[in-house]
């Protein structure tokens, strides 16, 4: 198969030397800018980031597995989780509190994690500042009414 | 006929026994911006003998079949780095893998390495790639008066960075890496092999400023220990391992 063989779509059947393709380039390319821009940027947010997501991640390996095990495993199963259940456990401080770490960390290393594949796959500046203020904001938003519901819980609410 | 020759006479009769040749399918990615805005495969079947290297089979079908299929190369022997390309979907030097090792039963598919520009067919735009490398200072930084003899070193010392003198600048590594694909602003595991040649140097005084270079948005944090940079290298450089030293060393000297 030669290339006068290949069938040309209309679009691209007009190419000459002279008259040549746009070239298949890849999103975002390196420049001499790129270095500049950057370094007037320069903190270290990026390796509290990267210590944080294992720090946060050993502490959830606890929390999260403890978390599954007792409301979904132990005595009796998912069938015992009720209304009665979880107001029993947020009756202790200590459930209070595992509950909000467990929150603030899930919550801000997950927002992190996908910080870190919208910063990977958004190819466009504006569209990858769009879509971190919208995961932010979700996660301000779960944050707070998460840390609400645990501290304000009512019992006995009708 | 027990020699092998170049010789096409041999395909026409049945082969003896013997013949060492084989018929291997490459299909290669082909791309010609004065022809068309698409790259497409195309196939070439090429008597061969297996033992030779896919740079083989590349020349033969410049010299013999299409002399305008277009891709790099210089030395041959895996020392200058020009040809890195995708082979069976895997970053390597075209002249340092044999035929027999890529199952050729099947079609061995050629590619340009990716996350570059495709300039044609297997040549791809490496300045962007070179870009990222000098932003890392790649040469030594001595200050005070230069001795009037070489700059002496102890073996250990030497044996710190190693590994990371083999590099070739073949760009296997870099164009292998997903982060790299996605988003190109990433320094690419071969800058950071090239910096951490530096900053492991006991002789050099700018790694301070390297770390700094590395530590930046679009810097060592953006790897994700997928290895693909290490399973690439036809240096065999642990590549990953660099990287995360250089993470370490940037966090040790944080805390
Ligand atoms: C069970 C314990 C967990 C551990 C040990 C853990 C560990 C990690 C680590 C080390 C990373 C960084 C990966 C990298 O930089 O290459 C990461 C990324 C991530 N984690 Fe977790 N994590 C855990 C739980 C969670 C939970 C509960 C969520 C969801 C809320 C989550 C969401 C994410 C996301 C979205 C990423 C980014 C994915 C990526 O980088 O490709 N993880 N995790
Ligand atoms: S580290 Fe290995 S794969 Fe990367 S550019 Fe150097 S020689 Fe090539
Ligand atoms: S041609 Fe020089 S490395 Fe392959």
């Amino acid at each position: 198969m030669a290339t006068s063989d290949v069938e040309l779509t209309g679009s691209t059947a007009a190419y000459s030397a002279d008259n040549p393709a746009p070239l298949i380039e890849p999103p975002r390319a390196r420049t001499p800018r790129t270095a500049r821009s950057t370094s007037r940027t320069r903190t270290n947010f990026e390796l509290y980031g990267w210590v944080f997501m294992r720090l946060s991640g050993i502490v959830l390996a606890v929390l999260v597995v403890g978390h599954l095990l007792i409301q979904l495993v132990l005595d009796g199963g998912v069938s015992k989780v009720s209304f009665a259940f979880v107001a029993g456990r947020w009756a202790s401080p200590f459930w209070q509190g595992w509950d909000l770490l467990m929150l603030w960390l899930a919550m801000l290393h997950g927002a992190n994690g996908l910080r870190t594949v919208i910063n990977d796959y958004a190819e466009r500046d504006g569209t990858r500042f769009w879509l971190k203020m919208l995961l932010y904001a979700a996660t301000v938003f779960t944050v707070l009414l998460g840390t609400l519901v645990i501290f304000t819980f009512d019992p006995n609410i009708r | 006929m027990a020699t092998p020759v170049m010789d096409k006479v041999e395909a026409e009769s049945p082969e003896p026994a013997d013949s060492p040749y084989i018929t291997a399918t490459f299909r290669i990615r082909r791309f010609n911006p004065e022809a068309a805005a698409e790259a497409y495969w195309e196939d070439f079947q090429v008597e061969i003998d297996p033992k030779e290297r896919v740079l083989d089979a590349l020349h033969k079908i410049k010299w013999d079949m299409d002399g305008t299929l277009t891709f790099r190369r210089s030395c041959a022997h895996g020392i200058c780095g020009s040809d890195a390309m995708r082979i069976n979907g895997r970053n390597r030097l075209a002249c340092k893998t044999l035929i027999k090792d890529l199952a050729p039963e099947k079609p061995i598919t050629v590619e340009p390495i990716k996350g570059l520009t495709v300039q044609k067919d297997l040549i791809v735009d490496m300045e962007p790639f070179f870009q990222a490398y000098r932003d890392v200072m790649p040469f030594l930084v001595s200050h005070g008066n230069e001795p009037t003899r070489e700059r002496l070193q102890s073996a250990a010392d030497r044996e710190r960075f190693d590994d990371t003198t083999k590099c070739i600048l073949c760009a296997a590594c870099t164009s292998s890496c997903p982060v790299y694909w996605n988003d190109g602003q990433y320094f690419g595991p071969a800058a950071i092999v090239n910096a951490h040649r530096f900053i492991f140097d006991s002789r050099d005084e700018a790694g301070e400023q390297r770390l700094e270079i590395l530590n930046d948005r679009d810097g060592v944090w953006r790897c994700r220990t997928t290895f693909n940079c290490t399973d690439a290298c036809p240096r065999g450089i642990e590549v990953t391992k660099a990287i995360q030293e250089v993470k370490r060393a940037l966090i040790t000297r944080r805390f």
